[in-house]
């Protein structure tokens, strides 16, 4: 017997692969259809959606740095309405489940767009709490732990779709945080978004980026992004979505190691436009090389 | 259009300048499909560089397949390419973008520096229609273009900052008189934005079309990240260099006042 399962569920979310694009570095999933099978990944996270539209920062919003980037779009984005109108009846044709990625500046506007996306074709909403690009909204939600939760609170209300919040490492005590949003209903979290850093470019003694800061992603931060979905697994009994440099099975396997149920891929997309593919295969190689059929054989197996 | 993601072996790779160098690569997919103004993002496999850099295809031989790149070196990822040998393998992306629209009348290439390496590509699409080039750049050293151009081109106008070769002086300061001396209807220009703003504005004085080649950090090269956005002029939405461009009417682009 050695038929392989790659199958989990988050929530009420059954995913057939348990490797999703990322928020932001997957477009709308179309945009991949020249290098992998869009309908055969797990699942598809949209660009942050606000509920009007954005066109995010002015100046230089991308610097490459040691292992990875930054970046300072600022949530640019069409706004929640076109994209039910426009986006949405587009992409349901891949099959494959839909998690739409949302930031607000209020704790009602969480709501109501909650409340839009609870239709056909939309699989889950992601909670962004912690873009650090943006002022209001978006991080000022993901470092306090009450208003994390008040935000949490809005979306169930306003939702019957599984609820996933996206977390900030750029917090003291992520445990706390994940303890928040679980208490307030949170059907599973995400982790990490980018940490907040910045280049300067010494011959103009300015910041590179236009926004002056940016978020980091890529390689860099794994190391940290593994620590955290690792203390977060310690700290709450809801499914934890990992994701922070992952650039192929193994770095996936230790994710799923450390606590994670489910992997996303960000920034290893732009190096390499199959990554989502390249890491499905690499995770299964693994459980047939080690003669594992399931992944609960792996997800927060880590003996410390 | 399809975008391949391919390995390209490199079958000539060197210095025709101090830090400016010629790239040859097997890429029969990319070479099938590219038209002028599209570019290739690459990557050095294995790199400690994170990112693709954008290059502009500056010539496509779809007979043998092959592709050619021509770079200057700017920092640690051209650095890397120019130090790669024959034989080794550059990771492809492409071909990418909406290239040049090619119109009906009489056309004029206007570049400057780097720009120039996928308007080579573009004089030889055009070259039954006669194009005239313009190219400018600091000396004579810095304006080996009209090697590459030579066969394609009607005539070459060159301009050089020092004199040390044609017109002493920017580009833009000798295009009023070739409009004036010829019959051009459309221009295709790619080069700094100040140079393109300029050659812009002169068009629309004199009622040419003209379109631009835009630059800007980007870190997909698929229309997913948004580094490389911007607001169209005409219609307000927001245009991605990379797959909405890199080639633009020029009114999309710049203000006139
Ligand atoms: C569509 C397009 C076509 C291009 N075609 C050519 C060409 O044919 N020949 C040529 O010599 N150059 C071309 N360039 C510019 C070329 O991409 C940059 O010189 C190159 O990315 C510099 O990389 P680096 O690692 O050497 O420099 P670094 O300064 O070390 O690069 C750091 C980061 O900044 C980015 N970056 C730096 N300068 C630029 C720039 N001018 N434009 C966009 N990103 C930049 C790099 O991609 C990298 O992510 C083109 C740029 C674009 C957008
Ligand atoms: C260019 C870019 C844009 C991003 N946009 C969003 C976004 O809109 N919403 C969000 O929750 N996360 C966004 N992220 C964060 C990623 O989804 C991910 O959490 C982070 O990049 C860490 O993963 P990685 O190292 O694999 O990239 C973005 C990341 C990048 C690189």
């Amino acid at each position: 017997m050695n038929e392989i399962s790659l199958t989990v569920d988050i929530g009420r979310l059954h995913l057939k692969k348990p490797v999703m694009g990322a928020s932001g570095t997957f477009g709308f999933g179309r945009e991949y259809e020249d290098f992998l099978a869009v309908h055969e990944i797990g699942a598809i996270v949209t660009k942050g959606l606000t509920p009007l539209p954005r066109e995010g920062n002015p100046g230089v919003r991308i610097a490459e740095t040691p292992a990875g980037m930054l970046n300072s779009i600022g949530l640019e984005n069409p706004g929640v309405d076109a994209f039910i109108r426009d986006i949405l009846p587009k992409i349901k044709k891949y099959h494959v489940p839909i998690i739409v990625n949302i930031s607000a500046g209020t704790v009602e506007d969480y709501g109501e767009m909650a409340q839009k996306l609870d239709i056909v074709g939309v699989d889950a909403l992601e909670v962004n709490i912690s873009c650090p690009n943006v002022k209001e909204g978006g991080i000022v939600f993901g470092t306090d732990p009450r208003s994390a939760a008040a935000v949490t609170s809005s979306v169930k209300k306003h939702t019957g779709k599984t609820v996933i919040v996206k977390l900030s490492p750029n917090v003291t005590d992520i445990s706390c945080m994940a303890r928040a949003v679980e208490a307030a209903g949170a059907d599973a979290v995400s982790l990490i978004n980018t940490i907040t850093g910045m280049v300067i470019d010494i011959n103009k003694r300015k910041p590179l980026l236009g926004n002056v800061t940016g978020g980091l992603s890529g390689p860099a931060v794994k190391p940290v992004a593994l620590h955290l979905v690792w203390q977060t697994a310690q700290s709450v009994k809801i499914p934890i979505i990992g994701m922070g440099g992952i650039m192929n099975g193994e770095d996936a396997v230790e994710f799923l190691l450390a606590g994670a149920s489910a992997v996303a891929v960000g920034a290893g997309n732009f190096a390499n436009p199959r990554a989502v593919k390249d890491v499905t295969d690499g995770i299964e190689k693994y459980m047939r090389k080690n003669n594992i059929h399931n992944l609960d054989e792996i997800i927060g197996k880590l003996e410390v | 259009m399809k975008k391949f993601f391919i390995e390209g072996c490199i079958l000539i790779n060197e210095k025709i300048l101090d830090d400016v160098y010629y790239m040859l690569l097997q890429a029969p997919e990319i070479a099938d499909h590219a038209e002028p103004g599209q570019f290739v993002h690459v990557k050095k496999n294995n790199s400690i560089n994170f990112l693709r850099r954008p290059l502009g295809i500056a010539e496509v031989d779809k007979k043998k397949g092959t592709i050619s790149l021509i770079y200057r070196i700017i920092g640690r990822g051209t650095a890397e390419y120019a130090a790669m040998t024959v034989g080794e393998q550059l990771s492809i992306v492409g071909p990418i973008g909406n290239g040049f629209m090619i119109k009906e009348g009489r056309p004029l290439i206007v570049g400057g520096g780097m720009g120039m390496a996928p308007l080579v590509f573009l004089a030889e699409r055009l070259q039954e229609k006669k194009p005239l080039v313009l190219v400018g750049g600091k000396n004579e050293q810095e304006v080996f273009w009209p090697k590459y151009m030579e066969k394609y081109a009607d005539k070459i106008y060159v301009t050089t900052d020092d004199g040390s070769l044609g017109f002493k002086g920017f580009t833009v300061q000798f295009l009023p008189k070739i409009l004036e001396d010829n019959a051009v209807d459309d221009i295709y220009t790619c080069g700094p934005d100040i140079m393109m703003h300029s050659v812009a504005k002169i068009a629309k004085k004199y009622g040419k079309s003209c379109q631009v080649s835009m630059e800007k950090r980007m870190a997909c090269g698929i229309g997913v990240c948004l580094g490389c956005t911007f607001t169209d002029k005409i219609t307000g939405k927001r245009r991605k260099v990379c797959v909405d461009g890199p080639v633009f009417p020029a009114e999309e682009v710049f203000d006139y006042e």
